[in-house]
């Protein structure tokens, strides 16, 4: 066994700090005591002592080199002088050290919070070795003047692009959605998500494979796993070649392991990967399309080939289809390459146009951390200023003893480094600790990045200038007296030295004060859409995804079952969750449309209790009947559907598919948020019972505990589906999750607003000690001549309450301009009224008081004898 | 009597110095355990030192380096030694004490008045 250690790092301080006579005894007589306490204590508890004793040297006492020793100072001697010297100082005005380097340290860990954040968001899908030549083909088409782009592509397009264009890709890809399915092996069932893909697919994700081969879809019947999925389903046992049940249906070998996509990443959702060919096999729909330009459901990745670029390549493949189908001229379909980096960030278009997206959100932070970190380095400087006046008299006898300028110059810069880099140092540590928490907060798996170069240059580069920045001033300024002047007494400031400190001030309270209306608005405008009517009773509203083919036919049988069962009232089927929509069709026709119209609906087919077990309300017309045979070709529409199609007397029109089926409109229902809650509803088709059926809906007894209800619902699912395994969510939930991107944007921004009013009163707070401190005498000679508390609080306070006043002229337009156009993005949105700025301003006003209040009215109660006895 | 003033706390080092030093063994490790041993309390190792600096200071102690040993990594000791101002000091004390309890003709009875 090896002898412990004491722990190196201690040693280091040591030999650093403490002087070279006592350096080898001291560390010996540590050393010995260590061993001593390991044999008592045990190792753990020996280090931290150790630890606790070597700290304890960190005193004057033991930095100081030997007294009877006059050395001649070379460079690197004068800067450890130097050094000691500013450690010294530190320890001697502990408040003041606490304020300058605290404050610093939480700037700079917001900063570094926010960086890791926006860095984060910038290298989503950076996995990919070939991100910057991965593409996704998306559509683009016009309907009644508007162009929508979306990522969704036919069939043909690839067979085309592989026959036509084969000379411009390395890789095409043609794959799924991301899917839910059953993943069995022997008793172990996993639902996991993931993808049907091209053969090509590892290869040009580049996903790195732990077992198996890169090709490993050549096969039909294979599938290829991500390495938590194999973990999950074999343990320990190798996974290659061992045979899975898919969907309860099929059998499929395993044929590689890759490793987990990372968290950010397009792609984190797959953790299985099945060949395309078996999907089409076992899909007649999707075979049916592999020649239907018209059917628009697939998704297409490329990876070009060396020789080519994205707008090239993108001008080539627009007009494919439109060649294929000159009829679909007024449609105006047009391809183009969405690029990897731009998936994330920029994948929202406006008529046609890329605009934005994730992208505002990156820059929002990114300035919210620029603006912190700027008010922690405001208050530093501030501070660092205003006390270095204090030192003028030292200045002076250093001057007079003999410095010379640039030795000056260097013991402030160093000064001031010691000070940066240690609250570099506790900033590092506050980011250790708080990640977890941010993590959660944002959603993120973000780890701190010991390794990434960037950052420490990145860190490095922001120490020094910080540093010269802050250290310059008062190096420069301070050297530059004259010692006569300054010793003799006739020195003073000059009128203007405080001007600096008031801009930035100002400066601060600005950037604290618009913080706090952007948090404010942003939380009032998702409570104003939370509390947004939505058109149906989400409690005790459940849904459960189906598994697709397992449960055909069953429906009548189970929710009989359910409803026997005491624990359901309600229950209907349907083609998409209550909280999304999931299909849009468009062709048809109706008595009285206009000519040039081209009408999109939201689809949702349902069965027939779909409107009762939601509650719903029907407005004219009635709900589907079993009464009437003819429900068969029957539909619903929604109040926005009416006034988008401009009916009069909607029920009893015929909506007629293009060449197809006339659908029979029996009753219009009120609208329903399914969608984005900030959205206007889209018109939408209630169609019956013919289409895909994913979920179910249950409506629970309302006077039974929810849980209970569950297990029996979910008793009896598996008495039904023994094979699979059950599911559901709460509506409620689901609907609370739409705010999610909001509700993450407002908690950070409120976050960091806090820490950025901290951060500014810190600034104050240590500004008003000054300006009190400076000012003693002559609040002495007030108080002897009669004046009051409150009047000395009052010269005190004004001068800070009138800059947060000139902070809050600017701070307000700025924000309303900021914040109008934030809330535009929204078609439901509320309103910013006046009084979040009247209590914005007021809060900064009165923050400003309290913060400054403190040290005025201490200086105010001073005993004017002490103040005036001194000298 | 004019006097350097000695802290109790220094007093008690300064002692168990002296004891040690006629072994030849007054360094820091040996210093702090012989007054954890001695008083119980618990003393760091960064206080004693602390104590002899201030002591040397005052010129109560001596110190120099003594010889390599194989154990600490071969690094010296560095020994004290008392001065002859510090023995006077400690006899000092010690006398004014002496005086003092003296001059206490029944030291501390239980004095009980019913």
């Amino acid at each position: 066994m090896n002898t412990p250690k004491p722990p190196r790092l201690a040693d280091r301080l040591l030999e650093w700090l403490v002087g070279p006579h006592l350096l080898e005894s001291l560390l010996g007589d540590l050393h010995e005591e260590f061993d001593y306490q390991v044999g008592r204590v045990g190792e753990k508890r020996a280090r931290w002592r150790y630890w606790r004793e070597v700290l304890g040297f960190v005193k004057p006492r033991f930095i100081r080199g030997p007294k009877s020793i006059h050395s001649t100072p070379n460079p690197t001697d004068m800067l450890r002088n130097y050094l000691k010297i500013a450690l010294r100082g530190l320890v001697k005005n502990k408040a003041y050290s606490a304020i300058n380097i605290g404050g610093l340290a939480v700037g700079m860990a917001v900063a570094m919070l926010i960086g890791l954040w926006v860095w984060d968001e910038l290298t989503y899908d950076h996995y990919h070795e070939n991100h910057d030549r991965i593409a996704q083909v998306w559509q683009s088409r016009t309907s009644n003047g508007e162009i929508t782009t979306r990522i969704t592509v036919p069939r043909p397009l690839e067979m085309s692009l592989r026959n036509e264009y084969s000379d411009y890709f390395d890789h095409i890809v043609m794959s799924s959605w991301t899917l839910r399915g059953v993943v069995a092996y022997g008793n172990t069932q996993l639902v996991k998500e993931g993808n049907y893909m091209q053969p090509a697919a590892p290869e040009m994700l580049s996903l790195e494979i732990l077992a198996g081969q890169k090709d490993g879809l050549q096969e039909i019947n294979s599938i290829m796993l991500a390495a938590s999925t194999a973990k999950g389903l074999f343990g320990d046992e190798d996974p290659i070649g061992k045979i899975v049940r898919f969907d309860n249906e099929h059998n499929l070998k395993v044929t590689g392991i890759f490793a987990d996509i990372p968290a950010s990443d397009s792609f984190n959702e797959t953790t299985f990967i099945i060949p395309w060919e078996h999907l089409v096999a076992n899909t007649e729909w999707i075979r049916n399309a592999a020649d239907q330009w018209g059917n628009n459901s697939f998704r297409l990745f490329v990876q070009l080939a060396d020789n080519a670029t994205m707008s090239e390549v993108s001008a080539k493949i627009k007009d494919i289809k439109l060649k294929a189908n000159p009829e679909l001229a007024d449609q105006n379909p047009q391809f183009l390459l969405l690029p990897m980096n731009d998936w994330h960030l920029r994948s929202t278009f406006e008529n046609g146009v890329q605009s934005g997206g994730g992208f505002e959100n990156v820059w929002l932070f990114g300035f919210i951390g620029a603006f912190v970190l700027l008010l922690a380095c405001i208050n530093f400087m501030n501070l660092s200023t205003a006390r270095s006046e204090k030192r003028a008299r030292e200045v002076g006898i250093r001057k007079a003893v003999g410095s010379v300028r640039s030795q000056l110059v260097s013991q402030f810069l160093s000064e001031s480094f010691l000070v940066v880099g240690l609250a570099f140092w506790i900033a590092v540590l506050l980011v250790l600790l708080s990640i977890p928490a941010f993590n959660t907060l944002a959603d993120k798996q973000i780890t701190f990045p010991w390794e990434n170069l960037y950052f420490w240059g990145i860190s490095l580069f922001f120490i020094v200038v910080t540093a010269m920045l802050s250290g310059s001033y008062p190096a420069l300024y301070l050297s530059s007296f004259q010692p006569v002047k300054v010793l003799k007494g006739t020195f003073r400031v000059g009128r203007y030295a405080a001007l600096p400190r008031k801009v930035l001030v100002v400066l601060q309270f600005t950037v604290s004060v618009a913080l706090i209306i952007g948090t404010v608005t942003v939380f009032r405008q998702v409570q104003f859409t939370k509390n947004r009517p939505i058109g149906y009773d989400r409690a005790g509203l459940v849904q459960i995804p189906l598994t697709e083919g397992a449960f055909g036919g069953k429906y009548a049988f189970i929710r009989n079952e359910l409803i026997n069962s005491g624990a359901v009232v309600d229950m209907s089927a349907t083609s998409n969750p209550t909280t999304e929509v999931y299909y849009g069709r468009g062709g048809f026709k109706w008595a009285g449309m206009p000519d040039d119209f081209q009408a999109s609906f939201s689809w949702i087919w349902v069965s027939p209790d779909y409107v009762k077990s939601l509650g719903m309300k029907i407005i004219a017309g009635r709900d589907f009947s079993p009464d009437f045979p003819s429900d068969s070709n029957a539909i619903l529409l929604n109040k926005t559907a009416v006034e988008y199609m401009g009916l009069s007397d909607p029920v009893g029109t015929t909506l007629r598919e293009e060449g197809g089926r006339g659908m029979k409109v029996i009753g219009i229902v009120d609208d329903i948020v399914m969608d984005s809650p900030y959205e206007p509803v889209k018109p939408s088709v209630y169609d019956f019972n013919r289409g895909p059926v994913r979920f179910y809906h249950l409506r629970l007894t309302p006077n039974q505990s929810a849980s209970r209800s569950i297990a029996t619902v979910e008793s009896v699912f598996k008495k039904n589906f023994p094979q699979l395994p059950f599911e559901y969510k709460f509506v409620d939930e689901e609907y609370a999750a739409k705010f999610a991107a909001e509700e993450r944007i407002g908690k950070l921004a409120g976050m960091f607003t806090l820490l950025a009013i901290l951060i500014s009163c810190l600034g104050l707070f240590g500004l008003a000690s000054y300006v009190a401190e400076q000012r003693t005498k002559e609040i002495g000679i007030r108080k002897v001549l009669g004046a009051s508390v409150a009047s000395l609080w009052r010269l005190l306070s004004k001068d800070f309450v009138f800059l947060v006043l000139i902070a809050l002229l600017i701070a307000v337009p700025l924000a309303w301009y900021f914040m109008e156009g934030w809330l535009q993005k929204y078609t439901y949105r509320t309103e910013l009224s006046w009084w979040i700025f009247a209590v914005s301003g007021a809060g900064a006003v009165a923050l400003t008081l309290f913060t400054v209040s403190f040290q005025s009215i201490k200086a105010a109660l001073m005993n004017p004898v002490k103040s005036l006895r001194s000298e | 009597m004019e006097r350097t003033y000695l802290g109790e706390f220094e007093e008690i080092v300064l002692l168990t110095a002296a004891v040690l030093a006629l072994q030849n063994d007054a360094y820091g490790v040996a210093i702090t355990h012989e007054i954890i041993e001695e008083t119980g309390r618990s003393v760091r190792l960064n206080q004693v030192h602390a104590a002899l600096q201030r002591l040397e200071d005052k010129g109560m102690v001596k110190s120099h380096m003594g010889e390599p040993t194989p154990e600490r990594g071969g690094r010296r000791k560095r020994l004290f030694n008392i001065t002859a101002y510090g023995q006077r000091t400690l006899r000092d004390i010690q006398a004014v004490r002496e005086s003092l309890w003296s001059r206490m003709q029944v030291p501390f009875h239980p004095a009980l008045n019913l």
